[in-house]
């Protein structure tokens, strides 16, 4: 017996000592080339699963298809996340949500990433413990209304009632807009966009507003789209973008560089189908994108191929404006969500 | 150890493991708000609030600040628990008393209500009483019109606004009056006249005196809207018809069990003495039976003002909608907001359970 315990513990020292020594080993090796990814990733890895949060039903950005799929924007680029960090698209937990909970949600730690049509603001970034990592949709608040009312623009609105969503920036804006014009504009606040265009169209209010990617979405939804129009201008700025929770500066880094990714993917002419070419293109830019080069998926705490993935799994900026937007979809110019060299915002920090 | 001790330790005991737990939660959270560089803070209350209020009985406008916000909200809560109570409490009691009659049409036809509406979930009814309402109604410029002045369409229904400050006083003061009639109404000795029968016809002559004095503002179509006037807005009515019929199937199964809980021999003792049907229940078995009914139509006018919560999802501007969702949004104050809801709530069930307590014990001593 005694001499079993000590085999044991002669066997555990060793065992210890080993250890210890690939601990020390590997931590060297990672401390040059990969530091830890940081606790979110840590976490998404260990449950194998991405909780993404998105919105409840707009399409455009987020909305099931008859299958129960959620299809848009937002959600491809949980998608593109998911493969990037864990390798497989499917391993999302969505969790919609509405404009009242999100951010909530986010800081309740219920989700690891709010990608939702939400606008970046001062508040949001300063007063909610959030960070704001990237805009990944350039809109501006407009109106949808009834064709009959006889309005041509935002400023002949002077008494008319408008249906949107609570919790949102919108209801402030026309409050700030009606101060700035000396406008009376009534608002009518519903949970949810698809409640507030049900309202509308009942008569209840004379028209809809929300940010213009949304609007095109809503407008799609409508029963009789011919009787409503939108009007020419937009009465504020709403950068939408991705949300984190503060205190994880690796998986801030990580949401930020894919987004960068996705669009330069996009300026350097690498799509869904031609990416696995363009591994053996020239360009120096292309082969660090897709990992042949360079070492920047494991200075994120990835692995290299980790933009590669998402490229293959959502297509590159661009191919996805086009799928949810473009003109075999919602149908709204590209505008200021162009790249920057073809007149657009979206200019990216060089991948170097 | 003796028995009182045992029950001392026990109570301890309990009163250890819930302090704990509170204590445990609070430091939860302030480690996570530390940890998010955020803090316990009511100064945004504050604050100025820059939304609109759809729907308000007391001043309200952008400039306020978000304190005013949960005043506004909170009247607007109040009114339309108000209405629902008096709603749910009228035809609670009309299904209880045709449930009971031995009409078999009146029976059948209260069975059947009661059934229907206490086995679909409330907030079903009250969206679909809100989706049904905006569909009935016609259009603005198709209105209905009564009198010329008053005017029904799918914004809402536009009255007369009367004003005026002898309105003010002649209304004022009539209510006054009938208010602590009604409650000082046996120390003036007066108990051989019933009080439902002259304080309404007075309250009804003051309100008529008061409005034959009074500016009228009479609402008129302006560009999209109505201007002038008050208006109740459908969302209002379809909340309180939506909660208010809910409720009132439970308030009838009450008011029924309560009367059923009656000895059969008051009624028969009443038969005998010669008493009408109508008399004798509404002189002999209803007053009795309140002593039964109180305490279950206090935990339903509760649950009434719970249920005003439902509101947010039909557009009605009330506590949750205003101060927990758009002011939550606002401030990202998410603690505070929801610890001050809850306060409210807290506030306002506490003091109708207090009155509805004092009313069960004015009955219990005045009957034994």
């Amino acid at each position: 017996m005694r001499g079993l315990t000590g085999l044991l513990r002669r066997g555990t020292l060793a065992a210890v000592a080993g250890g210890v020594a690939a601990i020390l080993a590997g931590g060297v090796a990672l401390a040059q080339l990969a530091p830890p990814p940081g606790p979110t990733v840590e976490a998404i890895k260990k449950r194998g699963m991405l909780n993404c949060g998105i919105d409840t039903g707009v399409p455009g950005f987020a909305a099931q298809d008859a299958t129960g799929r959620w299809k848009g924007i937002d959600v491809d680029y949980c998608r593109a996340l998911a493969t990037a960090v864990l390798g497989d698209a499917e391993k999302i937990k969505y969790t919609p949500t509405t404009a009242a909970a999100r951010f909530t949600v986010l800081q309740s730690g219920e989700i690891d990433v709010l990608i939702r049509d939400s606008t970046l603001t001062f508040t949001r970034s300063t007063a909610l413990g959030l960070d704001q990592v990237a805009v990944n949709f350039y809109a501006g608040q407009g109106f949808l209304v009834r064709k009959s009312i006889g309005v041509s623009k935002a400023a002949e609105l002077q008494g008319a009632t408008i249906c949107t969503v609570t919790g949102a920036t919108l209801e402030l804006n026309i409050a700030d807009f009606a101060r700035s014009t000396g406008a009376k504009i009534g608002t009518l606040l519903f949970d949810k966009a698809e409640e507030a265009i049900a309202a509308m169209e009942a008569g209840r209010c004379d028209g809809y507003t929300d940010d213009s990617g949304s609007l095109a979405g809503m407008r799609s939804t409508l029963k009789a789209p011919g009787d409503w129009m939108v009007l020419p201008e937009l009465i504020s700025k709403e950068p939408l973008g991705i949300h984190i929770r503060s205190g994880d500066a690796r998986w801030q880094k990580i949401v930020f560089w894919l987004d960068t990714a996705l669009k330069s993917a996009e300026e350097f002419g690498v799509t869904k189908a031609n990416a696995d070419q363009m591994k053996t293109s020239k360009d120096p830019f292309i082969l660090r994108l897709l990992g042949v080069e360079g070492d920047f998926g494991k200075m994120l705490g990835l692995d290299n191929e980790w933009a590669l993935r998402a490229i293959k799994t959502s297509g590159n900026y661009g191919e996805m404006y086009d799928t949810h937007f473009g003109p075999k979809a919602l149908d709204l110019p590209r505008g200021l969500n162009n790249l920057y060299n073809k007149g657009g915002l979206h200019y990216t920090l060089p991948l170097r | 150890m003796t028995a009182k001790r045992k029950a001392w330790a026990w109570q301890g005991a309990a009163v250890l493991a819930v302090a704990t737990l509170a204590w445990w939660f609070s430091r939860n959270l302030s480690a996570n708000l530390a940890a998010r560089g955020m803090e316990i803070d009511f100064g945004f209350l504050a604050s100025r609030a820059g939304f609109d209020i759809p729907f308000r009985l007391v001043d309200w406008d952008g400039s306020y600040p978000y304190g005013w916000a949960l005043y506004v909200s909170g009247v607007n809560t109040l009114f339309a628990s108000a209405l629902i109570i008096v709603l749910a409490s009228l035809l609670g009691l009309l299904l209880a008393l045709m449930r009971l009659s031995a009409n078999p049409l009146a029976a059948g036809t209260s069975r059947t209500i009661v059934e229907v509406v206490r086995n679909t979930p409330q907030l079903v009814q009250i969206v679909f009483f809100y989706i049904a309402v905006l569909q009935v109604l016609p259009q603005m410029r198709q209105s209905i019109i009564w009198f010329g002045t008053i005017f029904l369409n799918v914004r809402g229904l536009y009255v007369p606004a009367p004003s005026g400050t002898l309105y003010n006083w002649i209304l004022g003061t009539t209510c006054a009056v009938v208010v602590l009639a009604a409650i000082f109404w046996r120390r003036l000795g007066w108990q051989q006249v019933p009080r439902l029968v002259v304080l309404p016809p007075v309250l009804v002559a003051g309100a008529v005196a008061a409005c034959l004095t009074a500016a009228w503002d009479i609402p008129s179509l302006k560009g999209f809207n109505f201007t002038g006037g008050t208006r109740v807005p459908p969302e209002l009515l379809a909340l309180v018809l939506g909660i208010g019929i809910y409720t009132s199937v439970f308030i009838a199964e009450n008011i029924r069990a309560a009367i059923e809980g009656i000895h059969r021999g008051q009624a028969e003792a009443a038969r005998s003495l010669g008493l009408s049907s109508n008399h004798s229940m509404f002189l002999v078995i209803l007053p009795q039976a309140l002593r039964i009914l109180i305490p279950p139509l206090t935990s339903q006018y509760l649950n009434i003002i719970k249920s005003t919560t439902l509101g947010a999802a039909i557009a009605y501007p009330e506590v949750l909608q205003i101060f927990a969702r758009t002011v939550l949004n606002q401030s990202g104050r998410a603690v505070e907001v929801m610890t001050l809801v809850l306060g409210v709530f807290l506030v306002v069930n506490l003091l109708t359970s207090a009155a509805m307590n004092a009313w069960n014990r004015h009955l219990t001593l005045q009957g034994r």
